[in-house]
């Protein structure tokens, strides 16, 4: 077996708050230069009786309990990590020194415009970046993450029809799609009527054209879609929704794969959500955060989120609030600043021929390993794909190895598994998504894990059903943590 | 790799891509930055932000500069922690996972509530968030604001509900800066009151749980100066059903506004209308302890238009610094910090009611932020501190013009006692 | 295609609930394929006593770790008695759908309508057809 995962140092390490004693602590509290207070006077019934149950233990128990529990995450630092749809990327880490600067992390959201100019410019010239490589006319960059992206979006396809004194019930969305879409246009108030996509696995005219009339406000597609697939009607679907007074949502989570080589806005795309912590390398951070600027038509820049940022005659940067029409603020401030500053950071580094770059090894990239895979693993759409594929675990039927053993089974080969049971309509799904960030000899590598689990499945079913064998936890139980939910520690309420 | 694949060329892996979209110039970007240029030019813009490590400062305002311990950045700096995805595969994501389920145990003992989840993106949507839950949990259409919300988080609020249609109402101020408790309106789904107040009051929660549980409603709590929850009363224990907010004071850089740490706890009847993902204790297949995220069918990617939020990426890697800084601090260090910028604020309120030309306008107690009326006005008090290296709080005009000219000025465990003098001496405009 | 426990003496509805007719009142519960296709069943969400449940419509909501799914009435009546002890052990419909882990009883408006619903043999017909 080829393994490159070792047994490791592997500490235990209980809870923080299992190792508190009474007294200890990790940090000082800076002495007082001002006289003590009572604070039972100041404050009387609001004052707290006692304080927190917080742990108290010191400072280096505080560093060796997280150091040994970041060796217990996969990460793109160690290994590939082929999350279809998620584009886990490398991370470079020159945007995570820039974000560090005291003029950004420690800068004001609240500072007077005058003295944040660097910031204004910084979010002024990543919009201008972030519509060229789209091909939209604006970007809003107020949205913290993907599905904020796509609430902000329907917000303004909502704002413009409510301008026009248009009454729309209906979003029409791919049975591909990310679960965050409907979830998008339910928070508008809008019904969510599937589309289902073609025996190719990618969107037709005709079955849009069946559910398409004027009561419906708009189409969210994601492009390439969640096979990994180009929706090539794109044009006439976009056509279509136009033509019976519809918009188009791009979902811009596979933007990635288009980078310098084709542009939504140019494909009829009204409105898209850009997500930077895939396509533009911010790290994921165990869940966030992200970013999710928005691109934009003309026709929607009235119902931008407020602020926007202007750059005057003057030459200056500032703010605008004076949008009558606009959605309103999602964000208590300005969004997750400092994504974007990564982010643009990001994009100066690789100017247009690395962006483009970008696009061909990620697509490369997959195409690749789908022709590696393919003798061990059953392709359920059979067709030249972008920076992502789709195989499922229908070869192994007759062994009783399922996609989910599978994916169990590669954490003991050194890699976290690809996207599993998604997209929705292929049954046994694994969608691998290995990025341009690969060399041939590490897809090979992962590749050859794919396919000794393939033959484990035939000549040893059992020992890749009850895999992970080499972590340090074998398979965890769920259902256990559904029925009975155990959402924070007590005293004495531990399962150990 | 490409003849391994049977293409000829990069441009045929493109060939799904009609001709007509494909783009045939090179993008207009700027030319490729080696990392030494990249950094220069960053460096540039950075350097015309004014920011806290080079001048006094006192402006909080729901952003507040707090001291950061050293080890919170170079714990979560690891990459480990950085470039992990979402724990989904609970046997590589154990880090990830008891990080998340220290922070719900720390949260839930800081507001006095069971359950809490694991980050929202920012205080403003967390309590968007909160009031849309109200609205689930109590099958009515009004939410009821009290008048100290920060407006920014009204705003949010107005955004969020625009969509379903849900009224807003919001009630008066009282005069000495806490926010009016009226009788309810009998369909209000919740009041959501900020503890301390935008002005920096602090309000008499216990009345607002009596005037929500009269109506038949919710008490949501917001809190954006989350250092405040180690002194105040725990909102859980006086009536709130939903403490929310944000928790950037924990360690979490100010980063112009984001990103910062929503965060949203609940009792535990409320749990299966939660948003976002929550992590729970489990066992292995060997009966060892681990965590794992759990109750996901009220989340998009399962229960996808009847989601109890369509949140997915959330704030993880701010959770981290703050579950650090808390550790750091620990139960006793988080009180007497909280102590400390008590201390502060009222030896600066009471030079404020020695200086000449400087009043207090709202006579509520504080926490470690309070509104002084300048005497001539907002902006030029403000630029007489910033001429003397200060930054020296909020312009109210925009924000409660009712005030007069006055600043809403913090006080954090990082002004010093000759920083708050002479910044008092510069809004009085003796300086 | 797998084993599933179909009574003879229940009749059954096309979204997979079963219904027994005890006298004056009928039980209501969902079948051994439900339960199968869902898999291990942790939440279950049921109505008060006293709601009134219309025969199509959903009434509740039945969870696995991964899979959410409505509970819809087979028969129209108002709700006498819910299975109180699934709050607790949920598992009773993966290990006795029929008995122990039945979801609640009713009083139908029409005692007749349970007519209506399918037999076994229509059900199973019904499954083999989804299949």
């Amino acid at each position: 077996m080829t393994r490159n995962a070792g047994p490791g140092l592997g500490f235990e390490e209980s809870l923080l708050f299992e190792q508190s004693r009474p007294g200890r602590r990790g940090a000082e509290t800076p002495r007082s230069d001002v006289p003590a207070v009572d604070a039972a006077a100041l404050l009387g019934d609001a004052l707290r009786k006692r304080a927190p149950e917080l742990p108290e233990v010191s400072e280096v128990e505080v560093v060796r309990h997280f150091t040994r529990l970041s060796t217990w995450n996969a990460a793109i630092d160690l290994n590939l990590y082929p999350l279809g749809s998620c584009t886990m990327k490398y991370n470079p880490k020159l945007n995570e020194r820039v974000a560090r600067l005291p003029g950004f992390a420690q800068a004001h959201p609240l500072s007077p415009e005058s003295n944040t100019q660097g910031l204004l410019e910084l979010c002024w010239r990543l919009e201008r970046l972030l519509a060229e490589i789209s091909g939209m006319d604006r970007v809003t960059l107020q949205p913290a993450a993907g599905a904020q992206g796509e609430l902000a979006g329907i917000m303004m396809i909502r704002a413009y029809f409510d301008q026009r004194g248009e009454k729309r019930h209906k979003v029409l969305a791919p049975d591909s799609a990310h679960g965050t879409n409907p979830a998008s246009a339910a928070l508008n108030g809008y019904e969510v009527v599937t589309v289902p996509s073609g025996e190719d696995g990618i969107l037709h005219p005709d079955a849009l054209a069946r559910v398409m009339d004027e009561d419906v406000a708009a189409l969210m597609i994601t492009n390439p879609n969640t096979l990994g697939l180009f929706e090539e009607h794109i044009v006439e679907l976009c056509e279509l929704v136009h033509a019976r007074g519809g918009l188009v949502y791009g979902d811009g989570a596979n933007l990635n794969a288009l980078l310098g080589v084709a542009r939504p806005g140019d494909m009829g795309i009204d409105v898209m959500h850009f997500n930077l912590h895939k396509t533009f390398s911010t790290p994921h951070g165990g869940g966030g955060p992200g970013a999710g600027p928005v691109g934009l038509t003309t026709a929607l820049a009235p119902y931008m989120p407020r602020p926007v940022v202007e750059k005057t005659a003057e030459g200056r940067y500032a703010f605008d609030f004076d949008r009558p029409h606009s959605i309103g603020r999602l964000h208590g401030y300005h969004g997750n600043v400092g994504m974007l500053i990564r982010a643009y950071c990001y994009i100066l580094t690789l100017g247009a021929e690395g962006l483009r770059r970008c696009a061909e090894m990620a697509v490369l990239n997959a195409n690749y390993l789908l022709e590696r895979l393919r003798p061990a693993y059953h392709v359920p759409i059979d067709r030249p794909v972008m920076h992502e594929c789709v195989i499922s675990d229908r070869a192994l039927a007759d062994t009783g190895v399922s996609t989910l053993d599978v994916a169990k089974r590669l954490i003991d080969h050194g890699y976290h598994p690809p996207t599993i049971y998604f997209p929705l309509i292929v049954a046994g799904a694994m969608m691998i998504e290995p990025t341009e960030s690969e060399s041939q000899e590490g897809l090979d590598r992962f590749a050859d894990a794919l396919l000794a689990i393939a033959r484990e499945a035939r000549d040893d079913p059992e020992t890749v059903r009850s895999a992970p064998h080499h972590t340090r936890h074998r398979r965890l139980d769920e259902t256990r943590a559904a029925r009975r939910p155990i959402l924070r520690w007590r005293p004495g309420s531990s399962s150990n | 790799m490409l003849e391994s694949i049977g293409r000829r060329s990069l441009s045929e892996l493109f060939a799904a891509i009609p001709a007509a979209l494909r783009l045939e110039r090179a993008l207009d970007v700027p030319d490729a930055h080696s990392e030494q240029e990249a950094l220069t030019a960053l460096e540039a813009l950075a350097s015309r932000n004014e920011n806290a490590a080079q001048c006094d400062w006192f402006l909080g305002a729901g952003c507040y500069p707090h001291f950061l311990p050293s080890a919170i950045d170079t714990l979560a700096s690891r990459a480990e922690f950085t470039t992990a995805y979402t724990p989904y595969q609970a046997e590589i994501s154990q880090g990830t996972l008891q990080t998340i389920f220290e922070w719900q145990t720390m949260l839930c003992a800081l507001t006095g509530l069971e359950v809490a989840n694991a980050s929202l993106y920012d205080g403003a949507s967390a309590t968007a968030e909160a009031a849309l839950m109200a609205l689930r949990i109590t099958r009515r259409s009004k939410v009821v604001l009290a008048a100290g919300l920060h407006p920014h988080y009204r705003e949010v609020l107005a955004t969020y509900l625009g969509g379903i249609g849900a009224e807003i109402v919001t009630l008066p101020r009282a005069s000495d800066g806490r926010s009016q408790v009226g009788a309810l309106p009998a369909d209000a789904a919740c009041l959501v009151v900020q503890q301390p107040n935008f002005f920096g009051a602090v309000e008499t929660l216990r009345e607002h749980a009596e005037a929500a549980r009269a109506a038949g409603a919710l008490l949501i709590v917001s809190t954006n100066e989350a250092l405040s929850l180690a002194l105040l009363n725990a909102p859980g224990e006086i009536g709130a059903d939903i403490v929310c907010g944000e928790a950037q004071s924990f360690g979490v850089p100010m980063s112009f506004g984001g990103p910062h740490l929503g965060f949203l706890s609940a009792s535990e009847k409320h749990l299966r209308q939660i948003p976002g993902r929550l992590v729970g204790e489990t066992v292995d297949a060997a009966g060892k302890r681990g965590f794992v995220l759990t109750l996901a069918t009220r989340e998009q990617h399962i229960r996808r238009e009847r989601a109890t939020s369509n949140i997915c990426t959330n704030q993880s890697l701010c959770l981290l610094m703050a579950t650090i800084y808390l550790a750091l601090l620990g139960r006793r260090g988080l009180r007497e910090l909280a102590e400390l910028n008590l201390a502060k604020a009222e030896y600066a309120k009471a030079r404020v009611r020695e200086t000449a030309g400087l009043t207090l306008p709202l006579a509520a107690p504080t926490f470690n932020e309070f509104v002084v009326a300048v005497p001539d006005s907002g902006a030029a008090a403000l630029a007489r501190a910033r001429g003397a290296n200060m930054v020296g709080g909020l312009d109210l005009k925009d924000f409660a013009p009712e005030l007069g000219p006055a600043v809403l000025v913090c006080t954090t465990e990082l002004a010093s006692k000759g920083a708050i003098e002479r910044l008092l001496a510069a809004l009085a405009g003796a300086g | 295609m797998a084993e599933y426990e179909i009574p003879d003496t229940l009749r059954f509805s096309e979204q997979d609930e079963w219904a027994r007719v005890e006298g004056e009142r009928v039980v209501i519960g969902v079948t051994d394929y439900a339960q199968q296709q869902l898999g291990d069943i942790v939440f279950v969400e049921l109505p008060e006593v006293g709601a009134e449940l219309q025969m199509g419509d959903p009434f509740g909501v039945i969870e696995s770790v991964k899979a959410v799914s409505d509970l819809f009435a087979p028969v129209t009546g108002t709700v006498l008695e819910i299975n109180e002890a699934l709050a607790e052990q949920p598992e009773a419909i993966n290990e006795d759908c029929y008995g122990a882990g039945f979801l609640l009883t009713l009083q139908p408006a029409d005692p007749q309508q349970t007519e209506h619903l399918l037999d076994a043999a229509a059900y199973r017909a019904h499954i083999q057809k989804r299949a």
